[in-house]
């Protein structure tokens, strides 16, 4: 490994992260990057939802979950682990959290996920958060700026098995499938 | 409808030139520098004025850096309106680019890292007496209009056999190449549909299948395009010593460059021609580009995953490939290395600009993700061609039963400058040429 030392995925790890979401500034194609944690990489993004609109943005749930019924590989490229969306009332308001985890660096692939996102029609669920860029589908830009602003950095992330990709869980599973298939075989 | 007659030709035409200058200017004065565009606009042919089969021994090409557009006496609200990465420079941008170490820009030359350049002229030529010709007229222009100076100049020449487009470590080039709607070219089998005219000319809808807004005022911007300019010397002496190390006959020296790159030096892709090359496919344009990787190649036996034109262009392995295509322009300068002869020292490599609508979303992307990110299929590799290289990574080449490595790979290229230009339509270099506003 040229980069950093392999990771120990038999060892469990907590990261502490400063405030700000990084530890050395890094610029990327739209302004800091944030680090690799134990468990990857990830966003919580925090908006107030426009009111009346928490029963429409439930919607999207079902939608999400349709699409992926349908097309399981739909959001293959975004390489995730997990996604979890959650509504929840501060006073009087709703706010909408989007919490992804995955093992690319969100700044690198942001274009991919708007169009994506655009492709299976699952976009227009960001049309209900306030201050949401109007003209997001042809500005790039405008769309990661929110999407920046309304990052709320971790300030602890742990993994009980460290730095593993979505990809090489897939693989140990592969390969432990066929290695208990080849073991029945033998019997 | 695309406005061929106001389109610079550059990204559109390509005429048969075997020469070219680059001359990178700086405007001392604003009023010098509109003076010196409003006498060069006339040489500048739209893409109405040269057809493939253009008669020209000539071809002129004016195009400005941000900085270069202030200095013209663009006014600030305008400036802010085009994109930051446009306005930050190529120089500014180099963590982003990868373009670090060795490749970083307070190593560039020609001045091309600093604020003081302004504009860049591209006169492609018919020949090289053409070319001495025209850089003769254009020194004295030049010292004609006040406040213009030459910062520094860069020949290109095709390097022989002359039939047929490649680089100094013998690579055929221009092999996929995107179309663009509305030209009515038509693409080669294999090169995908023709693209949106807004993904590489601001003015019209995209891939999106909408028109992004345009920097204003809009007679500036439309009918623009961004160009990144990098001037990359060959290290033509480590590569014959790399494939030499790695490959003990000269047939497995070829097929240690073709994993490198992806296709044989001849041109004939892996992914059809994977064990011996074959130069019949290599020059075929109506085969030698038919191929894509998810059925054809997933694991990448044949073609490495890491090798560059799977880096470069993932064709069905990837999402959204049609909002990262670019236009590649330029040639080689320096002169050749013959077979045989070791490294001396000369710089030589390519000098090319890529064309796009978006600087941060196609030409910035590749570099930071496809050229440079080690993260890139979790390969742990950087492109090895074109990607910042120092020795500590390798190049994974899968195979069968157990895939092998390239160790180490040293540095095949280094980037000597580059530079964020505009490169604006017709209408819009008189609409500078004429700016009343004198700074």
């Amino acid at each position: 490994m040229a980069t950093t030392p392999t990771p120990d995925w038999t060892k469990p790890a907590a990261m502490a992260i400063p405030k700000e979401g990084y530890f050395k500034l890094e610029k990327g194609r739209y302004g800091p990057i944030f680090p690799k944690t134990p468990a990857c990489y990830g966003f919580s993004i925090l908006a107030k939802i426009k009111p009346g609109t928490e029963e429409k943005i439930r919607e999207y749930g079902k939608k999400v979950e349709k699409t992926i019924a349908e097309l399981p590989d739909a959001l293959a490229v975004l390489d995730l682990h997990y996604l979890r969306w959650i509504l929840f009332d501060i006073g009087k308001d709703t706010y909408f959290m989007y919490q992804g985890i995955f093992d690319t660096d969100f700044d690198k692939y942001t274009e991919d996920a708007v169009a994506l996102f655009g492709k299976y029609g699952i976009n227009t669920v960001f049309e209900h958060l306030e201050g949401f860029p109007a003209d997001w589908k042809t500005n790039a830009p405008a769309f990661v700026k929110f999407v920046r602003e309304h990052q709320c950095p971790s300030f602890l992330e742990y993994a009980e098995y460290p730095y593993v990709s979505a990809g090489e869980i897939k693989k140990a599973l592969r390969l432990k499938a066929a290695f208990s298939q080849m073991l029945d075989l033998m019997q | 409808m695309l406005e061929f007659d106001d389109i610079q030709y550059f990204l559109i035409s390509r005429p048969r030139a075997l020469a070219a200058r680059y001359e990178f200017l700086t405007f001392r004065q604003p009023a010098g520098g509109r003076a010196w565009l409003m006498g060069i606009i006339e040489k500048v042919r739209s893409a109405k004025g040269v057809g493939s089969n253009n008669a020209d021994s000539r071809w002129v090409t004016v195009a400005f850096t941000w900085n270069g557009l202030q200095a013209l006496g663009v006014d600030e609200a305008s400036l802010a309106t085009f994109p930051e990465e446009f306005r930050q420079g190529m120089a500014a941008r180099a963590e982003i680019l990868g373009t670090t170490g060795a490749n970083h820009p307070d190593h560039w030359v020609g001045g091309l890292a600093s604020p003081d350049l302004h504009a860049i002229v591209v006169l492609f030529a018919r020949d090289v007496a053409e070319r001495e010709r025209c850089a003769r007229e254009h020194k004295e222009y030049v010292s004609q209009c006040a406040g213009v100076e030459g910062l520094s100049s860069l020949d290109l020449e095709a390097i022989p056999p002359f039939d047929y487009a490649h680089e100094h470590f013998g690579y055929r080039d221009r092999l996929s190449v995107p179309v663009i709607e509305g030209t009515g070219e038509v693409p080669t089998p294999g090169s995908g549909a023709p693209i949106k005219a807004g993904e590489f000319f601001l003015g019209y809808p995209d891939e999106t299948g909408l028109q992004p807004a345009l920097p204003q005022p809009e007679i500036l911007s439309r009918n623009g395009s961004y160009l990144a300019y990098f001037r990359l010397q060959e290290h033509v002496g480590t590569f014959r010593d790399f494939l030499r190390q790695h490959g003990k006959t000269p047939e497995e020296q070829e097929l240690v460059a073709a994993k490198l790159m992806g296709r044989w030096r001849s041109g004939a892709p892996l992914v059809l021609a994977p064990k011996k090359d074959d130069p019949e496919l290599g020059k075929n344009m109506q085969r030698n580009n038919d191929f894509n990787y998810a059925t054809m190649d997933p694991h990448g036996y044949a073609c490495p995953v890491g090798s560059h034109i799977r880096r470069m262009n993932l064709r069905d392995t990837a999402e959204n490939m049609e909002r990262r295509r670019m236009i590649r322009r330029g040639g080689t300068y320096g002169p050749p290395l013959p077979e045989g002869v070791p490294e001396d020292g000369v710089e030589r490599g390519i000098a090319a600009f890529i064309g796009c609508a978006s600087l941060v979303r196609q030409f910035e992307f590749a570099m930071n993700v496809w050229v440079n990110d080690p993260n890139f299929m979790e390969l742990d590799e950087r492109d090895p061609i074109f990607g910042t290289q120092d020795g500590t990574y390798d190049m994974t080449i899968p195979k069968r039963p157990i895939r092998m490595k390239f160790k180490g790979l040293p540095a095949f290229t280094t980037v000597r400058g580059g530079a964020y230009f505009f490169l604006p339509g017709l209408k819009a270099l008189r609409y500078l040429a004429t700016l009343a506003k004198d700074a």
